[in-house]
């Protein structure tokens, strides 16, 4: 592996009871990370979100998950108590999601939330924090931080409660951060300027971002590799310039149904699922970058 | 034997199947997933075997009462529980066991007629409240708020006193307090429902309100009512028993078991068992409807349906 | 076919004012399929909820097969005018099953041969025999747009509004169902008016689009037009620009409209 890899996972499976039996939601998962953008691609049940959960340990305590190997930093993270992955849930690796609604408490300010975040991770006198608080907010490209500050989380919008999460999961300065659908409740335009906003401190700070999204055309323009998943396996990883060459028949059938501004006025090509895919052993095209 | 099963599978498999044939056969399956749930909740169950009990006791009230229950032998006067007298006798000779039995049939009557009453106009009456909005629901919810600022017992009194006594007009008092808050919880899940895209789409489609509440809202108010009205039963059960305390309810010599433990009163520090027995009737079947109809909040919850 | 003109809608009073829906004019023509687009608060939802009769507080005129229509409908309406919602979760009732929902308009326009017509119309969306007598939390989110489609279809009516009929599915499914849709337009004659967020799927669905924002029509332009990029407004031009995907160089430029 890779000297400057952040995280690997190796063989993680979840799975969940129910009346019929256990469903497996994901299957044999192997991946690696480092300072870099990397989308997981997958349509609703393909277990991308799960994954993100699962490293995290963010799943109900009914799922069942076992890995060969989850390490960040070379640290193994099978091996770590709760009170251990609360450690590095909160310093290390942070987590945004789809609906900032629910992640913020509707009854307090956004500044005295980020704040209070702030001075959990930093001993700060409160001027030093409000003074940081607003720092972030500009950081995230809010053009009025004194205002943003003193609002309810009910009277922001979308985007802007979108860019608050992110200031909050960048507070403890986390080397990885998991995106899970964060912009996909957003404004397309808003969606590229949140994107943007992620981008840049990516680049900036030096950290990973697992990205998950269902969203194909997004991820391929804007992360760095992209890990495409069906059914709870992975299909295939590629680079996400090379995306359009792939040759997969998943991917390439994604990539068709999807229809085009330029496209002409017929038939979208349908996705043909096939069992086979299921099956087949990609495993050779998991070794890291080729 | 092996034949036998395969039946038993096939019969389960035409109830869970994904594919009903019939509009019965999806109902069917829907049911049988409930009642599976159900027999989960040990209480619930329990709940449902006594109240199922009770309905038996009063069908069958004269093959097992062992005496009548209005008969007074003043020689067989205060005797305590024995093998002849299960739970004793009362201050005229009459067996409790034999009274408490017959009385099941007035309490089934009084919660049975309480239901039918009550449950119906408050789904009508919150449902059009909340369906139509504007003044209509502001009249109608001004009445239910005076119905509501009220204590339920004093109010009951208060129409008893105006009837005069007696079990039907307990009846109709204790069904005219207990309206209000179905009314309540109707209208609060119609505003949910009123503005989801189905009710949009039957709306769309020309259906009328008429149509829109009896077919498309009501069902979805269901759940909740008949939870609440079975969580409901137990403080019904306790308002009569409390008519009846009070001399309001069923009149002597008939055997309500509030009236009993008000007539016991006087013997309570000798003669326990003349208060206690029918005390004892009073809270199990009012436990076992609360037990009930907890079970019934579980399976019926709207949200546990996906 | 359809033909809106000078629609007014405003909600709330004061400084809760809300002037949703700003003097939007527009006509498609009969079995044409004509686009909404817009992003979220342009007013283009609104639009599509006056048409159908399920807001009250619009001004304009609404004009359908040459006839003016006011707030109150009549069964004549409902049966030339219907609409497939976006939501599959949140648009058939739960406790009905498929059977149910599909008899329920046959009932109340009393058109008689309930089972024949249920049967024809799921045959119609590719849905079989098999799903009939299901309730829809048995049903995939695709298969519960198409009993969607199949509702509106019941009624046969002549103009179908589709409020972002697959902005929650799935890609894959979305293709089905935009498929469906084009063949069951071409089939029947429809008129379509659909609306939705996502430039490319009204690109592959209409030739005339009209763009909106904050409850103004921004412009209205061919498929053609929006192909070569021939746009004469900087906002539809960011739309089409943004819709193409990440481009940190790009959104630098962007503006708020």
């Amino acid at each position: 592996m890779n000297s400057d890899t952040l995280l690997s996972v190796r063989n993680l499976n979840v799975s969940f009871p129910s009346a019929k039996g256990d469903v497996q939601a994901v299957q044999n998962v192997s991946f690696a990370i480092g300072k870099e953008k990397i989308g997981i691609v997958g349509e609703s049940g393909s277990g991308k979100s799960v994954t993100g959960r699962a490293i995290l340990r963010l799943l109900p305590p009914y799922a069942k998950v076992d890995a060969e190997e989850i390490s960040f930093k070379g640290e193994n993270l099978l091996t770590y108590n709760d009170k251990q992955m609360r450690q590095i849930r909160g310093k290390q690796i942070s987590m945004v999601m789809q609906d900032p609604k629910y992640s913020l408490n509707p009854v307090r300010t956004v500044g005295e939330q980020i704040m209070e975040a702030y001075s959990i991770h930093r001993r700060v006198s409160r001027r030093q924090a409000k003074e940081q608080t607003l720092n972030m907010l500009a950081a995230v490209r809010i053009r009025n931080p004194e205002q943003v500050y003193k609002l309810y989380p009910t009277e922001v919008s979308g985007g802007m409660g979108q860019r608050i999460m992110i200031a909050m999961m960048l507070i403890p300065e986390p080397s990885l951060l998991i995106a899970d659908e964060p912009t996909s409740a957003l404004d397309v335009t808003v969606q590229l300027q949140v994107l943007a906003i992620l981008d840049d401190l990516v680049s900036q700070r030096g950290m990973g971002l697992l990205f998950v999204s269902h969203d194909l055309e997004l991820v391929s323009s804007f992360c760095d590799r992209i890990i495409i998943m069906y059914g709870g396996r992975i299909m295939e990883i590629v680079e996400a310039a090379e995306l359009h060459n792939s040759t997969h028949p998943y991917t390439r059938g994604l990539l068709n149904c999807l229809p085009k501004i330029e496209g002409k006025r017929e038939r979208l090509p349908v996705l043909k699922r096939d069992e086979s895919w299921l099956k087949a052993d990609f495993s050779h095209t998991l070794s890291g970058r080729e | 034997m092996a034949k036998r099963v395969t039946h038993i599978s096939t019969g389960r498999e035409w109830l869970l199947t994904d594919t009903p044939q019939s509009a019965f056969q999806a109902a069917a399956g829907r049911a049988y997933l409930g009642i599976l749930d159900f027999l989960k909740n040990r209480l619930a169950v329990l709940g449902l075997l006594i109240i199922l009990a009770l309905v038996f006791i009063a069908l069958f009230a004269p093959q097992l009462a062992p005496f009548d229950p209005v008969t007074t032998r003043l020689g067989d006067r205060l005797q305590p529980p024995s093998l002849d007298h299960f739970f004793g006798t009362d201050e005229v000779g009459r067996d409790i066991f034999s009274r408490i039995i017959w009385g099941s049939r007035l309490t089934l009557y009084i919660i049975g007629l309480v239901a039918i009453i009550a449950a119906p106009v408050g789904i009508i009456i919150g449902t059009a409240s909340g369906y139509f909005g504007g003044f209509i629901d502001t009249v109608l919810m001004r009445v239910t708020d005076i119905f509501l600022a009220f204590p339920k017992l004093i109010l009951a009194l208060a129409f008893v006193a105006a009837l005069g006594p007696g079990i039907e007009n307990a009846i109709i008092a204790i069904s005219i307090t207990s309206w209000p808050p179905y009314a309540r919880i109707a209208r609060a899940e119609t505003i949910t429902i009123r503005n989801s895209d189905f009710i949009r789409a039957i709306r769309l489609q020309g259906a009328g309100p008429l149509r829109i509440i009896t077919g498309h809202i009501m069902p979805l108010c269901m759940s909740s009512l008949i939870v609440r009205v079975t969580l409901d039963m137990a403080g019904v059960i306790m308002t009569a028993a409390g008519l009846g305390f009070l001399g309001l309810g069923a009149q002597p010599p008939s055997p309500e078991w509030g009236a009993m433990t008000s007539s016991g009163r006087a013997y309570i520090i000798d003669h326990w068992w003349l208060i206690t027995m029918p005390g004892t009737a009073i809270f199990v079947v009012s436990l076992a409807f609360n037990l009930l109809g907890d079970g019934l909040r579980e399976v019926l919850d709207p949200k546990s349906d996906n | 076919m359809l033909k809106v003109e000078n629609l007014n809608v405003i909600f709330g009073h004061g400084s809760a004012r809300n002037h949703a829906v700003e003097d939007v004019s527009f006509t498609v023509n009969r079995g044409e399929s004509f686009g909404i687009v817009g992003e979220s608060g342009s007013g283009k939802s609104t639009v599509l909820n006056c048409i159908a009769g399920l807001l009250h507080n619009w001004r304009g005129t609404l004009e359908i097969a040459g006839t003016m229509i006011g707030h109150k409908r009549d069964m004549a309406f409902f049966r030339m005018v219907q609409m497939v919602f976006q939501d599959p979760y949140g648009s058939l009732h739960p406790r009905h099953t498929i059977d149910r929902t599909l008899k329920e308009p046959v009932a109340i326009h009393q058109l008689g041969d309930a089972n024949k017509r249920v049967e024809k119309v799921l045959a119609e969306v590719g849905l079989g025999d098999r799903f009939r007598f299901r309730y829809p939390h048995q049903l995939s989110g695709g298969q519960r747009q198409r009993v969607a489609i199949a509702r509106a279809l019941i009624l046969e009516p002549e103009v179908i509004l589709l409020d972002e009929p697959t902005s929650a599915l799935d890609v894959s499914i979305q293709a089905e169902v935009l498929n469906l849709l084009q063949d069951i337009r071409l089939e029947r004659k429809l008129t379509y008016v659909l609306v939705s967020h996502d430039l490319a799927v009204v690109s592959h669905m209409c030739d005339h689009i009209m763009v909106m924002n904050h409850g103004r029509t921004v412009e209205e332009i061919t498929r053609n037009q929006l192909q070569g990029g021939e746009l004469c407004n900087q906002y539809t031009r960011q739309l089409l620009v943004a819709s193409k995907g990440y481009d940190r160089a790009a959104i630098d430029q962007f503006q708020d409209y």
